[in-house]
């Protein structure tokens, strides 16, 4: 993972849990719920994302709630990757968990446009505006973190336990 | 480096078997006590989903691990009961000593109230106001269920020290303004992001003059602030509080003088007028006085942050003798049947219900647009911690955050009004 490049799908601050799965969508299953997902802010977000397109938010993304759901609809459509200036912090867990990478940079937000090319270069630790040319460092997952992301998450460390245990 | 210690790195110390953290360092911490609310039946499926048998996650202490039915009680839908079925039948393979479905309340109560929750544990639970129990000089916080199902099996999980900043409330709190009203203040003041990735802890005179039932709501909503944890000291009203509620040891935490706080912030609280949050954050607060006539349709004391025979005194007293008015629907729900028993005993039902409240049953539903949903172009005003837009129901709804007592003369008046005006 040297390098990775993809279409900013661009969000404001305080993008809450329910913004990204409306609490009464949390019975349907995962194929009706993303059509929910983003809702409040972005009508029919569904419909218009891609594969590999990349989040880009201001502060606090994530913040409410700690349901896994509101990790579940972003892997479900692709996306890998969240990049903000800031991250709730259970959002932040949820990610390590699940196995979306995120990125904090300060200031980041205010780089990109929706639409925009994102390019993440983990070798220099930054975050760059392929069109603008603009730069910002970020800090890679190190740690405790890194480890279980690196392992898959948490799930698949649980799994290895209890298969030891065995 | 300082081996000075505050309340959270102590117990992160303790618990991840270290004479000294700081801030930042990771480590992998034993857990105290774990809850899992309805969040179980999720619990169960992302286990499937992972390719684990579910049956063999088992829980590493028998006593340690509370689960709560709560969210939808009772059930709303076929679906609902249907999982709730699913739930109640997966229990027992966790084998655990603690479960709560028929007589239950919301989750965060019952971990206070049945003394699962004492000073200088480490405990986590699968759902955001977790650091409720702050108030009892816990550190606790919210997880993901996968992580809980991690906990549940191992009895650890790792955390980052946080970083820890300290609002010292000083003054004194005006009549009719309370414990809710400062968090609002401070969310409005600072922003809900202030205590992003760090624990709070609550110092000053006017946290010692507080009541449990007060801290409580304030441990509750410091996540609406960012916190990991929200910590208070325990003092002798934390001691009477659990004095009848356990029988086990505990070993409260203090802070060394000397301690590390990344940020101090100093509270006048006799500054503090009545807050509201209005839509669609916790943080777009106004002072009562700033605010013009907003007619609502609906009020609500209830959740976790709320919901307490406190609480539900505060707008007894408000209505006692007058009627709700006649264009808004004023529910109540207590936060568990021991409150509900309590405040049924002492009379403080019958007073709402003379006053045209309706008494809902002790769940998540009205904070949480299970129960009391409200239609495009409708206004709540209501005393629990959240107004996320779309919470209730209608992402075209308004949600009002206050305190019960401004909830009560909202009811009363049916526009957002002052409790400091006498009726
Ligand atoms: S009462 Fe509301 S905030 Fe509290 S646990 Fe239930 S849904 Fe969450």
């Amino acid at each position: 993972m040297d390098t990775i490049k993809g279409r900013v799908r661009k969000f404001g601050d305080n993008i809450d849990t329910d913004t990204i799965t409306p609490a009464n969508t949390l019975q349907l299953p995962t194929e009706e719920m993303i059509k929910h997902a983003f809702s409040p802010v972005f009508p029919n977000f569904y419909e218009t994302v891609q594969e590999g397109d990349i989040i880009v938010a201001g502060n606090n993304f994530g913040c409410g709630s700690a349901r896994e759901q509101a990790i579940d609809v972003v892997k479900h459509f692709g996306i890998s990757f969240i990049v903000c200036e800031s991250m709730a912090r259970t959002y932040f867990r949820n990610c390590i968990a699940l196995g979306i990478y995120p990125l904090l940079a300060e200031g980041i937000s205010s780089f990109f446009s929706e639409g925009d090319e994102i390019e993440i270069n983990f070798q220099n630790e930054e975050i760059k505006n392929v069109k603008t040319g603009e730069t910002a460092p970020f800090k890679p997952l190190s740690g405790l973190p890194k480890q279980i992301f690196d392992g898959g998450g948490i799930l698949p460390l649980l799994k290895e336990k209890l298969l030891k245990d065995s | 480096m300082s081996t000075q210690m505050n309340m959270v790195e102590k117990i992160l110390a303790r618990a991840s078997g270290q004479s000294n953290v700081s801030a930042n360092d990771y480590v992998m911490a034993n857990i105290d006590m774990a809850l899992v609310p309805e969040a179980i039946f999720k619990l169960r499926s992302v286990l499937i989903k992972a390719g684990i048998d579910e049956k063999e996650v088992k829980a590493w202490d028998p006593e340690k691990v509370v689960v709560v039915i709560d969210h939808r009680v009772p059930p709303t839908s076929v679906d609902n009961a249907r999982t709730q079925k699913v739930s109640r039948d997966y229990v027992p393979n966790l084998k655990i000593k603690h479960f709560y479905d028929v007589f239950p309340g919301v989750c965060h109560q019952i971990m206070v109230e049945k003394g699962h929750a004492l000073p200088g544990q480490l405990i986590v639970g699968a759902d955001s106001h977790t650091t409720t129990y702050g108030a009892l000089n816990v550190a606790s916080t919210g997880i993901g269920v996968s992580e809980m199902a991690y906990v549940i099996q191992t009895g650890e999980l790792w955390f980052r020290v946080p970083e820890t900043i300290n609002f010292e409330i000083n003054g004194k709190l005006a009549d009719q303004v309370y414990s809710k009203d400062i968090i609002l203040y401070i969310a409005g003041k600072y922003g809900t992001d202030i205590a992003q990735y760090k624990a709070i802890e609550w110092t000053g005179s006017v946290i010692d003059d507080i009541s449990v039932a007060a801290r409580l709501t304030m441990g509750n909503m410091s996540v609406e602030l960012g916190a990991k944890f929200g910590i208070f000291k325990a003092d002798q009203k934390t001691l009477d509080y659990l004095k009848d509620r356990t029988d086990k040891e505990f070993q409260p935490v203090e802070s060394d003088l000397g301690a590390n706080y990344a940020e101090k912030y100093l509270i006048n609280a006799s500054e503090i007028e009545p807050q509201v949050a209005m839509p669609h954050t916790v943080g777009n607060v106004k002072g009562i006085s700033e605010m013009e006539d907003i007619e609502i349709n609906q009020a609500v004391i209830a959740s976790c942050c709320h919901g307490r025979i406190e609480d539900m005194e505060i707008a007894a007293k408000i209505l006692k003798g007058k009627k709700v008015h006649p264009g808004v629907r004023f529910y109540v729900a207590p936060a568990s049947w021991m409150e509900y028993k309590e405040a049924l005993d002492r009379g403080i039902l019958s007073t709402l219900v003379d006053s045209g409240v309706m008494i809902g049953n002790p769940a998540c539903g009205f904070c949480t647009g299970i129960q009391g949903v409200l239609a495009a172009g409708e206004r709540c005003i209501s005393a629990s911690p959240r107004n996320f837009k779309g919470r209730m129901g209608s992402n075209e709804a308004e949600i009002f955050l206050a305190s019960p007592a401004t909830v009560a003369v909202s009811a009363l008046r049916g526009k957002i009004s002052d409790p400091r005006e006498v009726l």
